[in-house]
């Protein structure tokens, strides 16, 4: 493998990893453009998806890597657990927001921050109880497929989190432009005042920002599993992160930022492990954050803070 | 048509509006003048519903609606063009006169309504695909009129309409008032300008630190000495210091 092989196929990884952050973060960004909160919990609820839909690979027969599926039968299970964990995660979303921050909506200061941290600790530890602490095995029906691309490899897995990806973001994206709902969470997001005094009513798109984030968070821990092969109660830790700097990088509260944030979190983490060390991927990721917010906080594709008010 | 009784609004311990009494009659223009912080915008933000009333009542066609949401409120006929027009800066002109008719369903009445909304504002037409952010403070106000009668209102509610805008532009949304008036909306509006409102008004309050101080016919407040002195400009202005 020439150098230039190595590099395309870390291109090829980052872009996985990052289809993934991307994911994770349009839920940080989406339920921040909106009530301005920055939730923690999407963390953790992006684990307890990656585990629910482990539960359901298992429900269908999958254990390990013994199974391998192909043709149809891949597809319909495949898309049986991202359908049920995106339900299961976009309904504990829902209740997050309806129980624990609505009372909390109008409480000035950090108050509802500071109850998504405590949440993230509760399901985290929830987990921890229901399963253990070791890594689990995750059930992975998907054959041992590949493609070349000059000297680099694409796996099956690969293509999937693109596919699966790229039709959640453009499915997110006609939402968000062209039904009703879509267009006032956006006037919500530009002036919810106005939003209100058009009829808005805000409460409602709060909980569908909080319901398609983490509908968004279950499909990323979907993706987790297939692509890590294992999951344990933690990884919503790392992960939720180093989504989060992909928020901010692509510009807080702004959907095509988030994705192009994701992008470039996962390319950084990938190209920039080759080419430094791994170990200091973490280092590299959060003096991007720490850069972005002293000289830009507002983001690559954010609009200037003047603007805004 | 929409009537206040008694009403007392807070903002925490702070009383803005002092049992508060108006009444708009059906096809009216009544105006409500005042200066600055007297209680002109919690007026509107009380008929809306941002805020509510610690006592008394918004009674709208005989129902009592103090304690309706907006949406509600509006489905009921109340749109309003609030103060500094709050359109969605990032959302096209379309987009946001769309957002007029967010409580409606009726597909065919709306399109109908767009296209009174283009012949009033020929400005506005052109410029639909723009985002509306971008546009000039009375394109601005022009798209926000516009927006609040794709609710198809019956009482229309307008926050300083004149603020920030030339001359020019400001005798256009007073004619344009009265055109919407003429058509069949009663209007409610708050101005600092009172000349420019008190000359297309039936009706007006006068509102000082939250208490109606003098209503009347707009031709009997013309009239009134004290109403010419301090809010009509027609005493002669005190030189500046030098």
């Amino acid at each position: 493998m020439t150098f230039s092989d190595v590099l395309l196929q870390q291109v090829i990884n980052g872009v996985s990893l990052g289809a993934m952050y991307a994911l994770l973060a349009l839920g940080f960004t989406m339920v921040y453009g909106i009530i301005e909160l920055i939730n923690f919990t999407h963390f953790s609820v992006f684990m307890v998806g990656s585990f629910i839909a482990m539960a359901v690979l298992l429900a269908v027969g999958l254990s390990g890597q013994s199974v391998i599926l192909t043709g149809l039968p891949l597809v319909a299970v495949l898309l049986l657990a991202l359908v049920v964990t995106m339900l299961a995660t976009g309904t504990l979303g829902v209740v997050i927001e309806r129980t624990a921050l609505r009372p909390l909506r109008n409480v000035p200061g950090t108050a509802a921050m500071i109850t998504t941290i405590g949440l993230a600790y509760i399901l985290t530890n929830l987990v921890l109880l229901l399963v253990g602490a070791q890594q689990e095995n995750y059930p992975n029906p998907l054959p041992n497929l590949t493609w070349h691309l000059g000297g680099a490899t694409v796996h099956l897995r690969e293509v999937l989190v693109w596919v699966v990806a790229a039709v959640l973001m453009l499915g997110l994206q006609l939402f968000v432009h062209h039904t009703k709902l879509g267009k006032a969470m956006q006037a919500t997001a530009q002036d919810a005042e106005a939003a209100r005094m058009m009829g808005v009513d805000v409460d409602r798109v709060v909980l569908t920002a909080f319901f398609l984030g983490s509908a968004l968070a279950g499909a990323a821990g979907l993706i987790f599993g297939l692509y890590y092969n294992v999951v344990d109660f933690q990884i919503g830790y790392t992960a939720g992160l180093r989504a989060f700097t992909a928020a901010v990088l692509g510009g807080i509260g702004n959907i095509p930022g988030a994705m192009l944030g994701g992008l470039l979190i996962g390319l950084i983490e990938s190209v920039g492990g080759q080419l430094i060390a791994v170990r200091w991927t973490d280092v590299i990721i959060f003096s991007i954050l720490v850069l972005v917010l002293v000289f830009r906080p507002t983001g690559l594709l954010g609009r200037s803070l003047a603007q805004r008010s | 048509m929409l009537e206040f009784r008694d009403v007392d609004t807070f903002y925490g311990e702070l009383h803005v509006l002092k049992a508060v009494n108006y009444k708009i009659e059906q096809g009216e223009i009544v105006c409500l003048l005042g200066g600055n912080a007297c209680g002109k915008s919690t007026t509107m933000k009380t008929v809306l519903g941002v805020v509510q009333p610690k006592r008394g009542a918004v009674v709208l066609e005989g129902e009592d609606i103090s304690r309706l949401s907006t949406a509600e409120r509006v489905r009921r006929g109340i749109a309003p063009v609030p103060e500094a027009r709050r359109l969605f800066p990032r959302m096209t002109v379309y987009e946001n006169l769309m957002m007029g008719a967010y409580t409606r369903k009726d597909k065919a009445a709306i399109a109908e309504d767009l296209e009174r909304v283009y012949e009033l504002f020929p400005r506005v037409k052109e410029r639909l695909a723009q985002s509306a952010g971008t546009l000039s403070g009375g394109e601005q106000q022009m798209v926000a009129m516009g927006r609040a009668l794709m609710a198809r209102p019956r009482l229309l509610c307008m926050d300083e309409p004149s603020m920030g805008l030339s001359p020019a532009y400001v005798e256009q949304v007073f004619e344009i008032i009265q055109e919407i008036n003429r058509q069949g909306t009663t209007i409610f509006v708050v101005e600092q300008n009172a000349n420019m409102a008190l000359s297309i008004a039936h009706r007006g309050y006068v509102l000082q630190t939250g208490e109606v101080m003098l209503h009347g016919t707009a031709s009997e407040l013309l009239g009134n000495e004290w109403l010419q002195k301090v809010y009509l400009g027609q005493a002669e202005a005190t030189p500046a210091p030098r």
